[in-house]
């Protein structure tokens, strides 16, 4: 025990560092007892409502109960939802008027888009890897075979939905004022879809692909003044070296340079292209006044003439 | 009948597309066919009785008073748009297990393939390789089509019929839209791939692919019916052919269209009526040269040193 009478403690002094530190700690943990249940508290109450939290409002940066207005917000705030507009004609939900086929085609171009990145791990645009990379898709590398076939259906399957999305903006009149514009553009993503696929036909480096393009890249030939064979190709000085079927195959006949031009087409020049004017394609749609119908019937005796 | 051979045409894997392409065309134009018969009723009945169609809301669907005339995309666009994902998703999975792509042997310059088919959806025009040289059908015909897809809007100068199904305010251009996609571009895929066979030969459908058949077809051209023999009447001759169709066809074409569809014509103006006529009268050239083909036996029409129509 301390001793009083001790000189060298000066009695009153003012509590030394060690009694400083002692109390110190001993308010905090007097503190710790009564904080840590009080936030713990608080912090399952916000557990029981995780919408009201910082990170979730950062997110999600409106509420989400059933209101109108939720409902627009849940539309126009998101990136990927807002080209859509928040409400639209009550019947062009309906199947039936719209087909959702130009929806569908975008969907495939995602789908093709991330099975060919995927392909595109496995393979050599060259000519002594190109085949064998197939091979060893389809039977060594896991899941390689279901990544190629849904490749190439995914392809077909799109080319089929483009064509009837055309025939449906045909048959209802869609292309009409003032929606003349995005049917060119759709024209052109069209010729771009066949363009895509006819592209990645070649690179299997298959006897199949070979004289598909063979025959197809022949016609080039006999473009009329750019083709070696093609009417006044001679007279322009056309040879099978420097008309336009040497530039679209890099050489005069279907080899590696024709291999690795059309793996470059298709992996990224058409794709890119499509995609620019895809973009326009879409824009166009809402600013054309979103989707063309169902609109009311117009008849005949109520057409007001332009004056000429 | 050959039952395999029409088998092994039929499941080839690559003509699996335009396989379902066939049945899909048939279930959309019913579709279509079903909505504009409704529609048309009512355009029908709104003409006879101004009256109803101040107060009619103009739709062949339901609609009552009261209901909003516009939805939330969230929920009910967005739903469809997901239900479509997931069908579409399942397809292909189901397509991509149990049919595998094809691949065939490596490329061999030396091995011709026989037939050497396009991808389907480029057998129309390599069907027209039949009819036309390679720079009409492989270049030519490919240009007017995109060309003359994209004109449509302009010169299409009829205000009926946006935004719903019709046939009775539209039947030109539904019409002539029908001609060139399905008798033109459908219907010479299909005989692409289901009718020719090696060599490019007629083969029926289960008629056996015959790899040594020879048919021997002795094919004219159009000047020698008339024994014209120097080179430069049958330019003259096959210039005036070639221009003489499209004058007679442009008179033919001119004296239905403004009787038939006087109102449209008198809208035109004279650069969209004059592209609408070397268009549509192109288009019908097209059958008219198979048909000489087929069943005259005529190789070319206009024969000059340069170029052979």
């Amino acid at each position: 025990m301390p001793d009083d009478t001790n000189p060298n403690e000066k009695k009153g002094k003012a509590p030394g560092l060690v009694d400083a530190i002692r109390t110190g700690v001993r308010e905090d943990l007097e503190s710790l007892k009564t904080d840590l249940p009080a936030k713990a508290k608080e912090s399952l109450e916000t557990l029981k409502s995780p919408t009201k939290t910082q990170v979730y409002t950062s997110i999600f940066r409106h509420k989400h109960d059933d209101t109108p207005r939720n409902r627009a917000l849940g539309v126009l705030s998101n990136v990927f939802l807002h080209l859509h507009p928040a409400k639209i004609n009550r019947d062009s939900v309906r199947y039936s008027y719209t087909w959702g086929m130009g929806g569908i085609t975008f969907y495939l171009f995602l789908v093709l888009t991330f099975t060919g990145t995927l392909l595109m791990f496995y393979y050599h645009p060259s000519k002594v890897q190109a085949f064998r990379d197939v091979l060893y898709l389809e039977h060594d590398v896991p899941f390689g075979r279901i990544l190629r076939n849904m490749h190439r259906w995914a392809a077909h399957l799109m080319v089929i939905a483009v064509e009837l999305h055309m025939f449906r903006v045909f048959l209802t009149g869609s292309y009409k004022k003032p929606r003349e514009f995005n049917w060119n553009v759709g024209v052109i993503l069209l010729v771009l879809t066949l363009l895509l696929s006819f592209t990645g036909y070649l690179l299997p480096d298959d006897q199949l692909g070979f004289w598909a393009v063979t025959v197809g890249t022949n016609m080039a030939r006999a473009t009329p003044l750019l083709g070696h064979e093609g009417p006044f190709g001679a007279q322009m000085g056309m040879t099978p070296y420097n008309d336009v079927r040497f530039g679209l195959l890099g050489g005069s006949i279907v080899d590696a340079n024709a291999l690795l031009r059309s793996y470059i087409w298709h992996c990224i020049g058409i794709p890119i292209i499509a995609s620019l004017f895809m973009v326009v394609h879409f824009w166009r749609v809402r600013k054309d006044g979103g989707i063309s119908g169902p609109a009311q019937v117009n008849l005949d005796s109520e057409v007001k003439e332009a004056r000429k | 009948m050959d039952w395999r051979q029409l088998w092994e045409i039929i499941s080839a894997p690559d003509n699996v597309p335009i396989v379902a392409l066939i049945p899909l065309l048939v279930f959309y134009i019913y579709l279509a066919w079903r909505q504009a018969k409704a529609n048309d009723l009512l355009i029908e009945q709104l003409e006879a009785d101004p009256a109803l169609a101040k107060t009619h809301h103009r739709k062949a669907w339901p609609f009552k008073p009261g209901w909003s005339k516009e939805v939330h995309v969230w929920p009910f666009l967005l739903r469809v748009e997901f239900l479509a994902a997931i069908i579409v998703t399942i397809i292909l999975m189901i397509w991509s297990i149990t049919l595998n792509a094809p691949l065939e042997e490596p490329a061999n310059p030396n091995l011709t393939m026989n037939p050497a088919k396009a991808p389907w959806y480029f057998l129309g025009l390599q069907e027209m390789l039949v009819y036309f040289d390679p720079w009409i059908a492989g270049v030519v015909m490919p240009t007017l089509i995109i060309f003359g897809l994209m004109v449509i809007p302009y010169i299409d100068t009829n205000p009926l019929g946006a935004g719903y199904y019709t046939w009775k305010q539209r039947k030109f251009a539904i019409g002539t839209f029908l001609f060139g996609f399905i008798i033109l571009w459908v219907s010479m895929i299909t005989i692409g791939t289901f009718i020719r066979g090696p060599g490019w030969q007629w083969f029926w459908p289960g008629q056996t692919w015959d790899h040594n058949r020879l048919i021997y077809e002795v094919n004219r051209d159009l000047p020698d019916l008339f024994g014209i023999t120097s080179n430069w009447s049958k330019g003259i001759f096959g210039a005036a052919v070639v221009g003489g169709f499209f004058v007679v066809g442009g008179l033919l074409v001119h004296a239905l269209f403004r009787r038939y569809n006087p109102k449209n014509y008198k809208r035109m103006s004279l650069l969209q009526y004059s592209i609408l006529l070397v268009f549509f009268i192109t288009m019908i050239g097209l059958p008219i040269k198979m048909l000489l083909r087929l069943a005259f036996h005529i190789k070319y029409v206009w024969i000059t040193p340069w170029f052979n129509v």
